[in-house]
């Protein structure tokens, strides 16, 4: 267990930070909860970070303040530079269901949000832009289908094409494939790493996945309840580009025993 | 295969080692009866059952004509009306009163139902009148509607509309309750305003509940012109029903309600069409499922 660094690794010192948070507090005074307790978080260009909890630390919370949906309490959070005060078109994001209308077609859904910015002609404007995103999430041909012929790993890696359409600096990922099968699961986590890659995307994720995590972030942090707040951070040391098989390596089960420690500790209290 | 046979061989205690475990799950014939025949077979027995309670002689033929009297009145007020005689009047009347009626009940309900369903205001402070004025018997408007618009078409189109009104509000507004949180967050994220999240979302969702709103006001738009006919007179084709049984007509009676039901009917199998038509997207199979 003391093989696991938690300093901060060279990489993440080197890069630019795109996303800061500092001391954010969340508290619903109706009902006397204090969500979060003064979060503190750096986010740099092109990392993948996670944060892991169990159901009601306040994580989800967390990325709706990040994303500029509910406004916190208190502290401050930064975007390249600017305060989000509300939803912004840089942010991308996902939830664990794709939420595909089904009135249009494949093609449609993704432009979407270009629809809902500029207009419905900026948006037959961006179709070629979506068949090139589909192509990339291997969607090949499903551009005139409607959602309710595609499956549920088809639907997420569409919703994948919409969050990427604006072209958005960073992508906030709340469980998006905890809805799917497993298989399918390690699938299209393999996928997000490479698009995440590719474009040299800030993602950060929630998660209640431990080898989720671990097999997809350069450094987790373990979130505890009531109020909610990092009560670690994990820098994963696996090299890149992961693989499935890395899963069965010790030094993943090692990240993942840690964690779980942590969890064990704090978080079920 | 065969090891597991020599197995099942070996075991003794298995009684028969190739006993077959092929089964058919039983389903009764009247289940697997198709559409067409199960419902011939009710008609089939409606219509028997009239005929042996009027050969029985309990009840007197005027209170209830034989199958085969009302089938002759059918076949009567069905050519009167092919041939364009003085049946045809009353039932463009009624067919006026009906189109008005649903135009109107559409047109206010979707409106209703949208500030109901989407203001919080409307909400809190529209909705309890519209449920007190839902659960006043509607029919007793009536003679205000006379009083107010005349014995002509218009009371009865304000009876049918007051009538079909409500579900298509009801239909309205729970269709704009109807998108997921998902779905409203998915909005925010992209930056949208009210009405484009009301225009590109909340409507389309809600479609299906607006149509299921619209059938149950398909059925009381055609209640509320005939009841109208019945209490305020006019010439329409409830004044047929009227005059004809204040002749003793049963049989006659019969035809014009049958040919008034054909007509609902077809009110309602439009708006069915227009229900898969428009909500593409959901398969509903039999016609009488509201969702």
């Amino acid at each position: 267990m003391n093989d696991v660094t938690t300093t901060v690794g060279p990489v993440a010192q080197r890069a630019r930070p795109v996303y800061v948070l500092r001391g954010v507090t969340k508290t619903f005074p109706r009902r006397n909860v204090q969500a979060l307790e003064s979060v503190d978080l750096t986010l740099t260009e092109g990392s993948f970070s996670s944060v892991i909890g169990a159901s009601g630390c306040g994580k989800s919370t967390l990325l709706k303040i990040m994303a500029g949906l509910v406004p916190p309490t208190a502290g401050s959070v930064v975007l390249e530079g600017a305060p989000v005060v509300g939803p912004r078109k840089d942010i991308g994001m996902m939830f664990q269901q794709a939420t595909l209308f089904p009135w249009r077609t494949v093609v449609e859904n993704i432009v979407l949000p270009i629809e809902i910015r500029d207009g419905r002609a900026a948006a037959r404007a961006a179709h070629g832009h979506a068949r090139e995103l589909l192509e990339m999430a291997g969607l090949n041909g499903f551009e005139q289908v409607y959602p309710g012929e595609l499956s549920g790993g088809m639907a997420q890696r569409a919703a994948i094409c919409r969050m990427l359409i604006c072209e958005p600096s960073v992508l906030l990922l709340d469980e998006p494939f905890s809805a799917l099968d497993e298989l399918t699961r390690d699938f299209m986590n393999m996928e997000l790493q490479r698009i995440c890659t590719s474009r040299n995307a800030t993602a950060f994720l929630v998660t209640h996945s431990i080898q989720e995590a671990v097999i997809l972030s350069d450094r987790v942090y373990v979130m505890s309840p009531r109020p909610g707040r990092f009560v670690e951070q994990v820098d994963v040391d696996l090299p890149r580009p992961r693989t499935l098989d890395m899963m069965t390596t010790p030094r993943f089960g090692a990240l993942v025993d840690r964690i779980r420690a942590r969890l064990d500790k704090g978080a079920f209290l | 295969m065969s090891t597991t046979d020599e197995a099942l061989a070996r075991g003794g205690d298995a009684p028969t080692a190739h006993a077959s475990t092929v089964w058919v799950e039983e389903v009764s014939w009247v289940d697997r009866l198709p559409r067409w025949a199960s419902m011939t077979m009710i008609f089939v027995a409606f219509v028997g059952i009239w005929e042996l309670t009027c050969r029985s002689g309990l009840v007197s033929p005027i209170i209830l004509p034989t199958p085969a009297r009302t089938g002759q009145e059918l076949i009567t007020v069905g050519t009167n009306l092919l041939t364009g005689s003085y049946m045809l009047a009353p039932l463009a009347v009624t067919l006026t009163e009906v189109f008005y009626g649903f135009l109107l009940a559409t047109a206010l309900g979707f409106t209703l139902g949208v500030i109901v369903g989407e203001t919080t205001f409307g909400e809190r402070a529209v909705m309890p009148y519209l449920v007190a004025l839902d659960t006043m018997p509607k029919v007793a408007f009536a003679p205000l509607f006379i009083a107010w618009l005349g014995f002509g078409v218009e009371s009865k189109v304000a009876l049918a509309t007051f009538i079909a009104t409500f579900p298509i509000i009801v239909g309205t507004a729970a269709g704009l309750h109807a998108a997921d949180e998902n779905a409203r967050m998915l909005f925010k994220t992209m930056g949208a305003t009210r009405w484009q999240t009301l225009i590109k979302m909340k409507l389309p969702t809600g479609l299906p509940h607006f149509f299921t709103g619209l059938k149950i006001g398909a059925v009381g738009v055609m209640a509320g012109a005939i009841t109208g006919e019945f209490l305020g007179g006019g010439k329409g084709f409830g004044e047929l029903i009227r005059v004809a049984s204040t002749n003793l007509d049963t049989a006659r009676v019969f035809a014009l309600i049958i040919y008034l039901s054909i007509l609902g009917l077809a009110l309602f199998m439009g708006v069915s069409w227009a229900q898969r038509r428009f909500v593409f997207w959901q398969k509903s199979s039999t016609i009488a499922e509201p969702t």
